[in-house]
């Protein structure tokens, strides 16, 4: 019997705290994934992930195939760097990489303008590998969290005993972006197939896909999918932020938390995000590597082509817009966010390019903008921050530590913690930017530490 | 190939709607106008003064030592300080000179915030200590009562005895401007509730340790209640953000504290001004109380 939508949000698992956002997914949740035409050149930046940056290994003038290896590092803290489009390299410098940084990267001109496709077929044997063999795939081939910092995958499936159970992340609690659910939806068989190899990577017996209820045919496909898999669940989960966020996911799948410092590998969970996954079976399976990716465009009610996009890593922001219709020059006084509106980046410039991490690009007019002060508001003590804080932290104390210097002070309330949801400026009365001093406390922190 | 001027600012990049501090000083404000408007109605033309001479001092004195709201155009502020002054001006005798309120205004944006660090590092209710430092210079004009319609002084209801209850209830009783209906009080404590602006622990609890306490002592616990400003003192001051704890233990706490200690100080110290003491007192447990009521963070065993 099939279960009404109000039966599965009443049974939905959750986690305590957090808060509603407005979704706004529905600009695009109903867009298929389109490939955008090829972009004459891509911005390949030699560091995409947390971790070391790769050295080049090409050098202009050499011609390249997408897919091709163009940086690597001999390093377990990195993962390798493909080329996402064919043609020359013409440039192996420092290029902006949107957040004021410049990030060495190697430029590609494109010299071959297929919009096909390339054909990748089912690798045999793909289902029987150790994990030593899957592990040293993921870094060849360049798979990292592509949600988020972009944590390499190589190093967080490197288990040394089972773990009994693998999450796979399809919560995408995030405001507008529709790129996951998109991915479960179109590739769901990538998606179960990437499930299937971590388990056998890291010795799990079960796997739980959480998806977000507002998400309901996912949920049904999935479900469909792994209807005759004893060892594969679909969980809905409430329509809350952070959902997404491993521990939060976790405590509303398991009801387990690991402990302060501790990682989800503590409570015998290992957690996956749904594209991540799809990616890992590519790689795995059909032998390609992360080099192209979907992204959400959108904005509220900003973008006329909203949509779901094809993109090979390395294409500006600009030929994105661009090739959608929105001119570089109307954008005079907006913010371009390169992620998500609660924890995305606000580019310093259109030539900033889409990189694996990126699972969208929001517009937002100036009329969206919200005002930010050059001084630091008090707090007034509301409590806002505290009720919403998906952690149990009290952000209110961690940022007036921080604001008088004393990140030290902040230790024992736990500011390591923190996953930068970003909720505690969202919600607070007075505009007070405690998010931002929270993060400014861990990074001062970290600096002493050194 | 053209660059645009891009805005490049922090995440989050959306912000919760309609929360702001001056929309929801300003419903605080909206919450206290009925008391206000029937304060004024009962007393005349001398309280409309006070209120207005208090609430203005109060936005000037913070327009004056607080950078962000100097310019002309900012300042009312984040509208903290007519609270301040608004609430001030209810907790006063309605005879009272209308420069001794803007004076106590000054004292209470002075003394109550900006010395101790501004809004949201001060330990104590800002209109309290504006009280508070008027007990102190003028105690005689600070306990005169007039009985409304027909002007005679008297002390406060709480030690005469001589008004009905349903009268403390509507407010047709000598008694501060605003402080007298506990019904249009509760009305508009009521509103800022639904709203989420207030929780229901402190005044509840207040109300309940303040009858407990009055039955210990064999006193009518209805009197208490209504009468000597308890009602806009534990709907709309003990509630005060900055003053109260965080967390809902600490709030059932605090709220006992204020009850007991106003009964206590009206029986004990035959003082009618038990409300502005108790609060004042149990301001200072804040720290303590938030300190030790902490929820535990997530994982933390
Ligand atoms: S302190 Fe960190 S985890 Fe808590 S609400 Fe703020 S950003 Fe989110
Ligand atoms: S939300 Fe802002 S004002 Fe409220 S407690 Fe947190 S930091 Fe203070």
């Amino acid at each position: 019997m099939p279960v009404s939508t109000s039966e599965v949000k009443r049974r939905a698992k959750t986690f305590q705290r957090g808060i509603d956002l407005p979704h706004n997914k529905h600009y695009t949740d109903g867009k298929a994934v389109e490939r955008l035409p090829l972009p004459p050149f891509v911005v390949v930046p030699l560091r995409q992930h947390a971790g070391e940056t790769v050295e080049p290994t090409v050098k202009p003038g050499d011609h390249v195939s997408a897919g091709d290896v163009v940086g690597d590092l001999d390093d377990r803290w990195c993962s390798a760097v493909h080329a996402s489009v064919t043609g020359v390299v013409s440039e192996v410098e420092p290029r902006p990489f949107g957040d004021g940084t410049m990030v060495p990267s190697v430029v590609i001109r494109t010299t071959e303008q297929s919009r096909e496709a390339p054909a990748f077929a089912e690798r045999a044997g793909w289902q029987d590998l150790d994990q030593q063999t899957i592990l040293g795939i993921l870094k060849d081939f360049g798979i990292v969290g592509m949600a988020g910092a972009g944590f390499p995958t190589h190093i967080n499936l490197a288990v040394r005993s089972k773990i009994p159970m693998l999450i796979v992340n399809g919560a995408e609690c995030e405001p507008f972006l529709t790129s996951d659910h998109r991915t479960m939806i179109e590739r769901t068989d990538a998606v179960i197939g990437g499930a299937e190899i971590i388990m056998r990577c890291i010795g799990a017996d079960r796997c739980v896909f959480g998806v977000e209820t507002n998400k309901p045919d996912a949920i049904e496909v999935l479900r469909d999918k792994t209807r005759n898999n004893p060892a594969m669940e679909v969980v809905p989960v409430a329509v809350k932020y952070p959902q997404g966020y491993k521990k939060t996911l976790l405590r509303a799948i398991t009801g387990k938390d690991p402990p302060l410092g501790g990682r989800s590998s503590d409570v015998g969970c290992i957690v996956r995000n749904a594209s991540t996954t799809a990616a890992i079976y590519e790689a795995v399976a059909l032998g390609k590597p992360l080099y192209e990716r979907v992204i959400t465009v959108s904005g509220p009610g900003s973008v006329e082509r909203c949509g779901n996009y094809l993109v090979p890593v390395g294409t500006t922001i600009r030929y994105v817009l661009e090739s959608i219709g929105v001119r570089a020059e109307d954008l005079d006084g907006y913010k371009i966010i390169r992620g998500g509106p609660m924890t995305g980046l606000a580019v310093d410039t259109l030539d900033a390019p889409v990189v694996k991490p990126t699972t969208g690009i929001l517009v937002m007019p100036p009329s969206a903008i919200q005002p930010q002060h050059e001084w630091i508001n008090p707090c007034i003590r509301c409590s806002a921050c505290v009720n919403h804080c998906p952690v149990g932290l009290y952000p209110n104390e961690i940022s007036q530590f921080v604001e008088a210097g004393t990140p030290e002070a902040a230790e024992g309330l736990h500011i390591r913690e923190c996953c930068e949801c970003a909720i505690c400026s969202y919600v607070c009365p007075n505009y007070r930017p405690v998010t931002h001093l929270v993060m400014e406390g861990k990074a001062m922190l970290r600096q002493r530490s050194r | 190939m053209y660059n645009p001027k891009l805005v490049v600012t922090r995440a989050p990049h959306i912000k919760i709607k309609v929360e702001n501090t001056r929309q929801i000083m300003l419903e605080v404000i909206l919450a206290l106008l009925p008391a206000t408007a029937m304060g004024i109605y009962l007393f005349g033309g001398n309280a409309a003064a006070v209120v207005v001479a208090a609430v203005v001092a109060a936005i000037v004195t913070e327009a004056a030592v607080d950078r962000r709201f100097s310019n002309p155009s900012e300042i009312f502020g984040d509208g903290s300080a007519a609270l301040t002054g608004l609430l001030l001006a209810l907790s006063l005798p309605p005879s009272i000179a209308p420069g001794y309120a803007a004076a106590g205004s000054v004292a209470a944006i002075l003394f109550g915030k900006v010395l101790q660090g501004g809004l949201g590092k001060n330990l104590f209710n800002p209109a309290l200590v504006g009280r508070a430092v008027m007990m102190v210079i003028w105690p005689a004009a600070m306990t005169t009562w007039v009985s409304p319609f027909d002007g005679a002084t008297s002390a406060t209801p709480l030690i005469s005895g001589e008004a009905t209850l349903s009268a403390l209830f509507l407010g047709t009783v000598p008694g501060s401007i605003g402080e007298t209906s506990a019904l249009l009080l509760l009305a508009g404590a009521l509103f800022l509730n639904i709203r989420g602006r207030i929780h229901w622990q402190i005044p509840f609890f207040f109300v309940l340790g303040s009858v407990l306490t009055a039955v210990a002592f064999r006193a009518n616990p209805l009197a208490h209640v209504f009468g000597g400003g308890l009602m806009i003192g534990a709907l709309f001051m003990a509630t005060d953000w900055v003053t109260s704890p965080m967390t809902p233990n600490g709030k059932v706490i605090f709220g006992i504290g204020c009850g007991v200690l106003t009964v206590l100080i009206r029986e004990l110290g035959r003082y009618p001004e038990g409300v502005t003491y108790a609060i004042l007192l149990m301001n200072a447990t804040v720290p303590l109380l938030d300190r030790y009521l902490k929820h535990k963070a997530l994982g933390e065993a």
